[in-house]
């Protein structure tokens, strides 16, 4: 992953040390979805970065920019999280510095239910690195972020 | 279609009120403006007695019109109707012949920054809405108080000069809704008396208070009284109702679950005189519901309502009329300007929403589900409720905590739904819970 060359060289980053960007899309209000994934990923002894809800595409990318996370989880449950979605990974990858970054969405991206109509594969090929819609549930996500952590420090 | 002929909100309600008949509502928006119209004849040719609601998208409550309408032109279905976005005309056409004296129309919105919302909806005719400067700003945006204040009070006044027309505008606060869940009742309370003081400082005079159904009956039965007396102590002039919403939190899957919920609600808001519901679908946990499935709803509730025995004032008294109280006093008492008395509360922490991200909250105080089921402070930051709350425990919270505590009613009701369900089960079929696509749900469908 390129992103194992922007860890500067001597830094010890083991399993529970990524610094992580939290974040909704700029339509979605909802917060509960933020509030306990922080705790999940504290639980994991990553440092988290809440930027909470509505976050405008503009302050994502700055903020992501000012930290340079390990990782940018996007939470979103209103249902537009399909096509903001869509919109901020195009950005975000327009971004050379932002490129390579880890970038995963989930929760309940369309307004139909769980994905019927190939989102899923729209958002990877658009530049997420996982995709955590409806029914995959937190198990993948741990799944993920552990072997984030791995592929990070080694 | 003439305003004057619309009819107003309060006065259906107190119309219905005093006939004895719950007024039931559902939360129903969808982009398409036919389908849209479907969906409040629907509403209205249902057996009970309704109000309508036109709920709004998300691109309009956060004022991006510019996507609302790039979805309407490009035929994307949004998750409520675009009432900035359509044209007036259009939105005339959905309420023409639809709204009047026997079937009001609200416009639910979730917008911190609303004045262009007000004025569309008043330029279609219609006048009642809802939300507030606080609880459309701190749970669901990231707007600085500093906006969201003077924005709803110029929206109020804009409100208001529809009484010019002949209709008495209606504005209901969101203040005790809060998160959806785990906020403890005396700060809901104290909110939703505090929105509606702001309303009528700014010209609003038929207002409703409105408090979410939270863990425990008797411990809401008791918040909802007080909040009846805080209306009356600090709202005398103004015509007032009260509002019930039916559980905002994690919603049960089983369908037997999620109606023994809405009708549990349906009794709280009997018992405690409230006027007006707004009901929650069996679809509620897993998706938005269908028209269908909101009509089914409203007559649920309604049935529930009708088998109610009014009970009022017979439950143990815990504190939170003097919490509420104790609240309002601290913030009335920072100045004779609501609105800059709730920022400067909101700086000082004398008004604390737990879990709530937005910057201007403290972020300092903390709830827990007791092990009887019901919410406690763990934390008050800085709010001036120690004389009231006494000693709060500190443990910290876990996300496994805080995933239980959020599914607590959920469990409870599903929980109940599968036992009865397996009882009547012939042996060896053990029956399933309907799949869950996140762990996590909305406290609406905004």
């Amino acid at each position: 992953m390129d992103h194992v060359a922007a860890v500067p060289a001597g830094k010890a980053v083991g399993d529970g040390d990524l610094t992580v960007v939290l974040t909704s899309v700029s339509s979605d209000s909802h917060t509960w979805n933020l509030v306990f994934l922080q705790l999940v990923l504290e639980e994991l002894g990553h440092r988290v970065h809440n930027l909470g809800a509505c976050v405008p595409d503009e302050l994502m990318i700055s903020e992501c920019l000012r930290l340079q996370p390990d990782l940018v989880v996007v939470s979103t449950v209103n249902g537009h999280g399909f096509h903001d979605g869509l919109r901020v990974i195009g950005q975000v990858r327009d971004h050379p510095e932002l490129a390579g970054i880890p970038m995963v969405i989930g929760g309940k991206l369309g307004i139909a239910g769980p994905g019927c109509d190939g989102s899923r594969a729209k958002l990877t090929s658009a530049g997420f690195d996982a995709v955590f819609d409806d029914g995959t549930g937190l198990t993948a996500f741990h799944t993920f972020v552990r072997q984030l952590a791995t592929g990070v420090s080694s | 279609m003439s305003l004057s002929t619309t009819g107003s909100f309060g006065d259906f309600v107190a119309r219905a009120q005093s006939a004895g008949r719950l007024v039931v509502q559902p939360r129903m928006g969808v982009s398409d403006a036919a389908a849209m119209r479907s969906g409040l004849l629907l509403t209205k040719a249902s057996s009970a007695t309704t109000v309508g609601t036109i709920t709004l998208d998300s691109y309009t409550r956060t004022g991006d019109e510019a996507s609302a309408r790039a979805a309407l032109a490009a035929g994307i279905e949004l998750n409520g109707y675009p009432i900035v976005a359509h044209d007036l005309a259009t939105t005339r056409a959905v309420l023409n012949g639809v709204v009047g004296p026997d079937f009001p129309v609200q416009i639910r919105h979730g917008s911190p920054l609303p004045e262009s919302i007000i004025r569309a909806l008043t330029q279609a005719g219609l006048h009642a809405t809802e939300g507030g400067p606080v609880s459309y700003c701190l749970p669901y945006s990231r707007v600085p108080l500093e906006e969201s204040i003077p924005n709803w009070a110029r929206s109020c006044e804009l409100l208001a000069e529809v009484r010019e027309t002949g209709a008495e505008p209606h504005l209901e606060s969101f203040g005790g809704c809060m998160m959806g869940q785990l906020c403890p009742p005396g700060l809901l309370v104290a909110l939703s008396v505090l929105e509606c003081m702001f309303f009528r400082q700014h010209g609003i005079r038929s207002v409703s208070l409105s408090y979410a159904q939270q863990t425990d009956p008797d411990q809401d039965s008791e918040a909802v009284l007080a909040m009846r007396r805080l209306a009356a102590k600090w709202l005398p002039d103004l015509d007032w109702h009260i509002v019930i919403y039916t559980y905002m939190g994690v919603y049960p899957r089983t369908p037997d679950g999620a109606s023994r919920l809405l009708e549990e609600a349906a009794r709280l808001a009997v018992r405690t005189g409230s006027a007006r519901l707004i009901v929650k679908t069996v679809a509620e946990g897993y998706r938005i519901p269908t028209f269908a499935e909101n009509v089914a709803a409203l007559e649920t509730a309604a049935a529930a309502a009708e088998r109610c025995t009014r009970i009022i004032g017979d439950v143990p008294e815990t504190g939170i009329y003097a919490e509420a109280s104790a609240l309002i006093e601290a913030v009335a008492g920072l100045g004779p300007d609501l609105g800059t008395a709730l920022a400067t509360a909101f700086r000082r922490g004398y008004l604390d929403v737990p879990y709530c991200l937005h910057p201007d909250n403290a972020g300092r105080s903390r709830s827990y589900l007791d092990s009887a089921g019901r919410l406690q402070w763990s934390s008050i930051g800085s709010m001036p409720i120690r004389d009231v709350v006494g000693s709060t425990g500190s443990g910290e919270l876990t996300a496994a905590g805080l995933l239980a505590s959020l599914s607590y009613v959920e469990r409870t009701f599903d929980n109940a739904s599968l036992e009865r369900e397996y009882r009547a089960a012939p042996a060896g079929q053990v029956p399933a819970l309907p799949p869950r696509p996140d762990e996590l749900t909305k406290e609406q469908s905004r």
